[in-house]
């Protein structure tokens, strides 16, 4: 038999092992959901993709309700959330930080009633659901995942530019021809789909996580947008491999893991900049361009 | 090269009106900007400056009347914003391309020509208000422009700036021979190097070359003792010559 067939068999065997399916999944989802994150904070919307998150159970429910999948279902209620806080944000007198309460916390809840509604109803898929069960995920599911991941980083690199340019000024962006209000609409359909495929992984509890915590990290770190989106890749793979290792060795669940793991090198990051930064203020002192103010002590 | 003729028109605004909540902020505004042309727009705050700007952009629609712009014309635009608001990693040499893609050569020529090349490895949000202007500027003129679109150019910048910020865009927009379209606050600089000053509270009060308009009731009405301080020293300098 030749090596080039032992190999392809290997391959078959390694993707049967439902570690190294996980293992993939997990790093399809940190590939998008690092540079997806990344715009989440610079728009400021990490509270906007927490509201998504809580509504998934709602997509959970009203999918099987609907015969199809359920990431399908998470994927459409997330999405209409979204729509609907732009819309409400628009017309409504309230402030953002309300409609996004008002929605995040009822669409949870109704989720929940829905779950309990349902005749198939038990326990154990509600807290995959919530916290996620990536060692569960199948070939299907995989390749949906995969599929998705690159579908997400197409759409997000072909409306890179002019997204960055209207995330910084608006106005600017749409002066120079870009087309701001589509491309908020694809960048949210993008959070969406993080999310609905995020839930498997880390779910809905901790996905925006995987999302913030990364690009928070890269944030310290990066001096250009696609820097940061690059590092923020590079973090949350990081913490995917890292977090499911871990989780493996410490008989822990694989979702809460790998957010922690993301959560220690973000304060790593943090004391490293801390520590540039101290660096190069005293350096600057010593050149006589002190620009910090001087202690009392 | 500007692709228009001078004098050609690159935007027109005809009887134009924008109506936000509950009235109208602007309203009957007809004007006219054409290529070569300084037009200043002065006016209180709330008189609807930077309204008048988004509209003839194409940022907000027209509630009456309509706004044609030249085709394929080249606009430059330097927004009211503060370096804080760009709260991202980014550097000025990025932020150059932040629409679209330009060479090397030309990030570097525009900087040069706003008096900002040497800021091209800063980050943005650590720039200040003097610098950042500059920067965004040079962004403008990196794009060719034909029309150059200035809200409060002057915006956070100190009082001993101001002399040499105006200066600057003097400089470029005449070795340029683009026109250009900003609001400000500063009458003497109006007077002296814009073609039209726009006076505009809600609609166009009065309009027309400095010389004209300075004289003009409506004008007065709208800058009250700054009008008439400014006349008084204006026609010291040319020896009265011109007083009425």
């Amino acid at each position: 038999m030749s090596r080039r067939v032992t190999g392809h068999l290997t391959l078959l065997l390694v993707l049967d092992d439902f570690f190294f399916r996980a293992l993939l999944a997990t790093l399809a989802v940190a590939a998008v959901a690092g540079p997806t994150g990344c715009v989440i904070l610079w728009q400021r919307k990490a509270y906007f993709g927490d509201t998504m998150a809580h509504s998934a159970l709602l997509g959970v429910v009203l999918g099987i309700i609907l015969g199809l999948n359920p990431e399908a279902g998470v994927f459409g209620v997330a999405f209409l959330v979204a729509a609907t806080v732009v819309v409400l944000q628009r017309v409504s007198r309230l402030p953002g930080d309300t409609i996004l309460g008002v929605l995040a916390h009822s669409t949870l809840a109704i989720g929940l009633v829905a779950m309990a509604l349902t005749d198939n109803y038990r326990q154990y898929e509600l807290t995959a659901y919530l916290f996620g069960d990536v060692l569960a995920v199948g070939r299907e599911d995989l390749v949906l995942i995969g599929l998705g991941g690159l579908f997400g980083l197409v759409v997000l690199a072909a409306i890179w530019r002019p997204l960055v340019a209207a995330t910084l000024h608006e106005g600017l962006a749409a002066a120079e021809g870009a087309k701001p209000l589509r491309n908020q609409l694809l960048y949210m359909a993008l959070v969406a789909a993080v999310v609905a495929v995020g839930m498997q992984v880390v779910g809905a509890l901790l996905v925006v996580a995987l999302m913030i915590v990364p690009a928070a990290a890269a944030r310290t770190l990066a001096h250009t947008p696609e820097q940061m989106a690059l590092i923020a890749v590079l973090i949350a793979t990081l913490s995917g491999v890292l977090g499911l290792y871990g989780s493996l060795w410490l008989d822990t669940p694989a979702g809460p893991t790998i957010v922690t793991v993301a959560a220690f090198l973000f304060l790593g990051c943090l004391a490293f900049d801390g520590g540039t930064q101290r660096l190069s203020r005293s350096q600057g002192v010593r050149r006589g361009a002190a620009r910090a103010p001087e202690d009392d002590a | 090269m500007p692709l228009h003729d001078p004098g050609e028109p690159l935007v027109r605004a005809s009887s134009v009106g924008v109506h936000r909540g509950g009235r109208w902020i602007i309203h009957d505004v007809n004007l006219e900007i054409c290529s070569g042309e300084v037009v200043t727009v002065v006016g209180p705050n709330g008189a609807g400056k930077s309204t008048l700007l988004k509209t003839l952009l194409g940022l907000y629609c027209p509630d009456a009347g309509n706004v044609v712009r030249a085709p394929g014309l080249q606009i430059g635009y330097v927004p009211p914003t503060d370096p804080v608001q760009f709260d991202l990693p980014l550097t000025v040499r990025r932020l150059m391309t932040l629409t679209s893609s330009c060479s090397a050569d030309t990030i570097a020529n525009a900087l040069q020509e706003a008096g900002a090349d040497h800021l091209s490895g800063s980050q943005v949000n650590e720039l200040s208000h003097g610098e950042f202007q500059r920067v965004m500027l040079a962004r403008a003129l990196s794009r060719n422009p034909d029309l150059l679109v200035m809200d409060e150019p002057l915006r956070g910048i100190d009082f001993s700036s101001e002399a040499e910020m105006y200066q600057l865009i003097s400089e470029v927009v005449e070795h340029r021979g683009c026109a250009a379209l900003m609001t400000s606050h500063d009458l003497h600089y109006v007077m002296s190097r814009t073609d039209q000053v726009v006076c505009l509270n809600g609609t166009i009060r009065c309009m027309g070359a400095p010389e004209d308009t300075v004289d003009h009731p409506e004008f007065h009405q709208l800058f009250g003792t700054r009008a008439e301080a400014y006349r008084h020293v204006r026609h010291q300098c040319q020896g009265e010559s011109l007083d009425t």
